[in-house]
């Protein structure tokens, strides 16, 4: 990697101004992708502002929301008592995450500022319709994600927490890319007061979207059956040597049906 | 201490110090002084070079050199050398372009190397390498076998027509030709062997080190065969001669092929030390290692076999194309002739095989020998037709082979493409495993597996290999540029204790437990009275290293010689100690004794008699107890045997498990059956990598896509099912061990039995035949393109 200054500030107000103050300056927070670009040169910060210190880890669940501190890990989510009962699809994409190792650094605020468009959490954010915190203000996932490694978050802000509503059903099925385990589709299903929304990750050339017809399909009935004749089109969805569009989207069928048979 | 001879599982001896972290690779070597080399590689596959602007980077801070491959011509350093000289069909000699250390005029595949950085840390000379300036001319590239000999082609080297570097054929064509017309069945398959790369744990590295006192240079580096490559570097690219050279390799964490190869990073350390009078260190990273690292495998083959009525193979017919890559690396050459086309009998007594290989040269990384070399080419072949010839004869495919088989009495058995086979007993591995997969139980299986909704199937392959590479003579008239045997120094110390300097390579395979069980058993010295170096030309007399499957067979036989003279000596002294006749005196489990009598002596009381001689036979023999042996195979050793596979498929996603994975292998006789079952294991788990996951991947434009694991799918730990191994023994006739080998088998027989096993379960889906690996994608594809035949009846 290249030569960087690095600082830990102990306040959100701090690291603000810290990434304010320079342009070119980087935040870090658990590092799992971050590092590894770092490592192979691919990113030239000047300066990198790491998170740890700004006291923004942590599950709080009352009996509407839960909370997620941003530089919350993997595996605080999944082994969550809160996440498993109240959000189990939840836990369940964050035990798929990497190995035990990531699960122990990577964090739910790092992958959703990053938005790689084959993490998972953006899949379930999407769907449950979270509200994004930031150090001066409130997004909903509607508007956060903007496309591939692009989210509505201006320079210099940072993701403070994640608010989830409590749904009645969470479910996610995720087929990995057979090299790299991220999702090659992943698809996450939720049932909340607000209806039945299906978002897919993984596939989609401008990242995470909703499957309005299966949402669709799922709100009159909630079963598998019921999204069974229900095609994705291939146009828009990404091709690589591990995936064409049209296996790509025939995966969203298999794992939306699994995903809702499950849930 | 139990029984710790042949045939113990012995502990490993060199496990606590791998696990407890205290191995000592080349990358944990430091020389005082030390610098850091950083290579620039070409980010194209081909170009002209034009210009190389090395003033920023001479210039930036740490830097203490930059060189060229300009700079390393002025020195009259020589090319890369290749290890194995090819004859076209018409006898002339093979195409041998240059393989300059560092580019000259043009580069030729992503990864070649262009300059070299060597500053005071790895960091600064990064930094540096990024500030090289190379102006080049880009010009077309081909990556893939079949488009490098289609009209019009890029050329790789200009003076290289038609990319063909050599067009080489082995049996008699005009005996096949004639079969083929008289059959009852012609059965054809083209098949594509893919490209793989090797990743070892531990990516390559090498010190080069100059004192300037002796004028001796030292190379540390990560090899298989450290003899090979003071012999190759020093002789052909730096001109060091043997005495000023000395080549150290550590601790190696794996090599499977691709650490015997002389590198130009290897060159690069050893002169620039020499010209700075500093120690050069480089090591590689994971993503350079993926376009530097010699590849495996990658050649597209027609085969066809001409059949009777009954299922009888009258006769063989393989063309292959192999790609070489870019440049000849050290074994490639032997690695599609030599070393698999001469394998395409099998366990098979098919009368007549003409096979004939075209290597060609493509824009790619050079492709050389990887975890069997050649057999697992010949042997998927071989095992994906046998499997093809049942699906479009209807006949099983477990009758054809036993039909088929080489009896086992017709041993020595000598095959229309020149091996000779020593023993073996096909029936014998082929039970067994059928027992241990309980074969006849699968249609209950497969029936169980639809009712979950899965897609069962069940394949196999029967195999024989070639190993103990190999007789001296033999392979000098094949084209080896060097002899094959091997050597070892048995040195038995004053008190008893042993030391066995061997010229065979340990990165990984236990040769220390191994060897120690070896010596223990033959001198009656307990395992931890004996040590076992490796891997120091300084040290070891000579040898030729690890490959092959070589190590027990030949390093092995090398020792039971050497230990020979030691017994033979300790005879003469323990007749002079015990006042008896040469021709009296016994040796068993550690002790010399008198015939019929209660008189003996321990080895290590003549063993301080040899080196304390005062009441010794002095006028006769030298003191000292330490001998060393040099022992050309007389043959190859031939291992084989049957894996079985089975698998299941989710029909909605194309995945593949593997349920179940079955090896009976006859190996010869085994020393550690522990180590031969990890063996064995390992060269599974890459045999199942190899047919389900690993793919190097290029683009049409030479780009190499798979550069990472990120795209190149290496196997993981929970992929693998148990496995379970077994071993039917029929001993090697010809060397003093009866052992055979066994570092490759599991690499070699299970590639086919995966594939048989996915085409097996895919049979309502009319496939028959797709190429490795049997991706999820590629299996969905072929799901749907092809209804059940359920539903078409």
């Amino acid at each position: 990697m290249y030569d960087f200054t690095y600082t830990k500030p102990s306040s959100i107000p701090a690291a603000v101004q810290a990434l304010g103050a320079d342009i070119e300056a980087k935040a870090l927070a658990g590092g799992q992708t971050f590092i590894p670009v770092l490592k192979q040169r691919l990113n030239k910060p000047s300066a990198i502002v790491d998170l740890a210190d700004l006291g923004l880890r942590g599950i709080a669940a009352d009996d509407k929301t839960i909370t997620i501190g941003a530089m919350t890990t993997h595996h605080q989510i999944e082994t969550s008592e809160d996440i498993k009962r109240m959000l189990p699809g939840l836990a369940k994409m964050a035990s798929w995450i990497g190995d035990t190792q990531v699960r122990h650094r990577g964090t739910m605020g790092g992958s959703l500022a990053n938005n790689d468009p084959s993490a998972c959490y953006p899949a379930a954010v999407l769907a449950l319709n979270a509200t994004i915190h930031t150090d001066h203000r409130s997004i909903a996932a509607d508007d956060f994600f903007q496309g591939m490694f692009t989210t509505a978050l201006e320079p210099g802000e940072l993701i403070t927490a994640i608010e989830f509503p409590i749904a009645e059903k969470t479910s996610y099925e995720k087929f990995r890319n057979p090299a790299s385990r991220y999702a090659m589709v992943g698809v996450f299903v939720a049932k909340t007061a607000a209806g039945v929304r299906v978002a897919v990750t993984g596939a989609g050339q401008g990242g995470v979207f909703r499957h309005t017809a299966m949402e669709q399909a799922l709100s009159a009935n909630f079963s598998a059956d019921a999204i069974t004749g229900i095609t994705t089109p291939s146009d828009g969805l990404n091709g690589d040597i591990h995936a064409s569009p049209e296996y790509r989207a025939h995966l969203i069928g298999v794992m939306a049906r699994r995903a809702v048979a499950a849930a | 201490m139990g029984f710790e001879g042949i045939g113990a599982s012995v502990r490993r001896k060199e496990d606590h110090r791998f696990l407890s972290g205290n191995g000592n690779y080349t990358d944990d070597i430091n020389r005082p002084g030390q610098l850091y080399a950083v290579i620039r590689r070409a980010d194209r596959p081909h170009a002209r070079l034009l210009s190389i602007d090395t003033a920023a980077a001479a210039a930036a801070s740490g830097v203490i050199a930059v060189y060229t491959g300009a700079d390393m011509q002025a020195d009259g350093i020589g090319g890369v050398p290749c290890g194995w000289q090819i004859h076209n069909k018409d006898g002339s000699p093979m195409a041998e372009p240059p393989h300059p250390v560092l580019a000259t005029g043009k580069v030729r595949h992503v990864g070649d190397p262009v300059a070299v950085v060597i500053a005071s840390s790895k960091q600064e000379a990064k930094n540096a390498a990024e500030l090289l300036s190379i102006d080049y001319d880009d010009l077309p590239a081909i990556a893939s076998v079949r488009d490098a000999v289609a009209p019009g082609a890029p050329l790789v080297h200009d003076d290289v027509a038609n990319n063909v570097c050599f067009d080489w054929h082995i049996g008699d064509k005009a005996i096949v030709d004639a079969a083929f017309a008289q059959a009852a069945h012609v059965v054809e398959l083209d098949l594509t062997n893919n490209r793989l790369v090797p990743n070892a744990l531990e990516t390559r590295s090498a010190i080069g080190d100059f004192d300037r006192s002796s004028g001796e240079f030292t190379l540390y580096t990560t090899s298989q065969n450290p003899h090979v490559i003071r012999l190759l570097m020093g002789a052909f690219v730096l001109h060091i001669p043997e005495h000023k050279l000395r080549v150290v390799a550590p601790d190696v964490g794996g090599g499977f092929g691709s650490k015997i190869f002389h590198y130009a990073e290897e060159a690069i350390v050893t002169w620039a030390a020499g010209k700075l009078h500093r120690p050069v260190k480089w090591t590689c990273d994971r993503s350079e290692a993926f376009m530097s690292d010699a590849h495996g495998r990658d050649c597209y083959s027609k085969a066809a076999m001409a059949v009777d009525a009954q299922g009888k193979f009258l006769a063989l017919r393989v063309s292959t194309l192999s790609n070489m890559g870019a440049y000849l690396s050290t074994f490639a050459p032997a690695v599609p002739t030599y070393l698999s086309a001469t394998l395409l009998a099998g366990v098979y007594t098919t009368p007549a095989i003409y096979a004939e290989v075209k290597a060609v040269f493509t824009h790619t990384v050079p492709v050389d020998a990887y975890r069997g070399a050649g057999r697992p080419e010949a042997t998927y072949i071989l095992e994906r037709l046998v499997d093809v010839i049942a699906h479009d004869t209807g006949l099983d495919r477990l009758a054809i082979r036993r039909l088929n088989f080489i009896p086992k009495d017709a041993f020595p058995y000598q095959t229309p493409v020149a091996l000779n086979y020593d023993s073996g007993d096909y029936e014998a591995t082929l039970k067994a495993a059928l027992a241990a997969a309980n074969w006849d139980g699968f249609p209950a299986r497969r029936r169980a597996a639809a009712a979950r909704g899965k897609l069962r199937g069940i394949g196999m392959s029967t195999y024989v290999e070639a190993c103990g590479i190999a007789p001296s003579k033999l392979v000098g008239q094949l084209g080896a540029r060097a002899g094959l045997y091997e050597v070892a120094n048995i040195r038995v110390h004053p008190t008893g204790s042993v030391t066995v300097f061997t010229g065979t390579h340990s990165h990984g395979q236990g040769h220390e437990t191994t060897f120690a069980q070896l010596v223990s058993d033959q001198l009656g010295v307990p395992v931890d009275m004996v040590d076992v170096v490796h891997g120091d030309t300084s040290k070891i007399p000579f040898g030729m290293g690890t490959y092959g499957s070589r190590s027990l067979a030949v390093g092995g036989s090398a020792m039971v010689k050497a230990m020979d003279k030691v017994i033979a000596k300790g005879k003469k002294i323990a007749a002079h100690l015990m006042e008896a006749s040469v021709e009296d005196i016994e040796f068993k489990d550690g002790r010399f004794s008198v015939a019929g009598t209660d008189k003996s002596k321990a080895l290590a009381e003549i063993s301080l008699a040899a080196y304390v001689p005062h009441n010794y036979p002095i006028e006769e023999l030298e003191p000292g107890l330490d001998e060393t042996a040099f022992y050309d195979p007389k043959n190859f050793t031939f291992p084989g045997g049957c894996h079985i596979c089975e698998v299941e498929i989710d029909r909605d996603t194309g995945t593949v498990s593997v349920v179940n994975m079955v090896a009976a292998d006859d190996v010869g006789r085994v020393i550690n059956p522990m180590i031969v079952e990890g063996q064995v294991q390992g060269g599974l788990a890459q045999g199942i990598g190899q047919a389900l996951m690993e793919n190097a991947v290029y683009d049409s434009e030479a780009q190499l896509v798979t550069g990472s694991f990120m795209d190149y799918q290496m196997p993981r730990a929970h992929d693998f099912p148990p496995m379970i191994t077994s071993t039917e023994t029929t001993l090697c006739t010809h060397n003093p061990l009866g052992s055979k080998g066994v570092g490759e088998t599991g690499a070699i027989g299970c590639p086919p039995s995966v594939i048989n096993a996915v085409v097996d379960a895919l049979r309502d889906y009319n496939v028959r035949h797709l190429d490795m690996p049997a991706t999820p994608q590629k299996i969905w594809s072929l799901i749907q393109a092809n209804q059940p035949r359920m539903a078409a009846e």
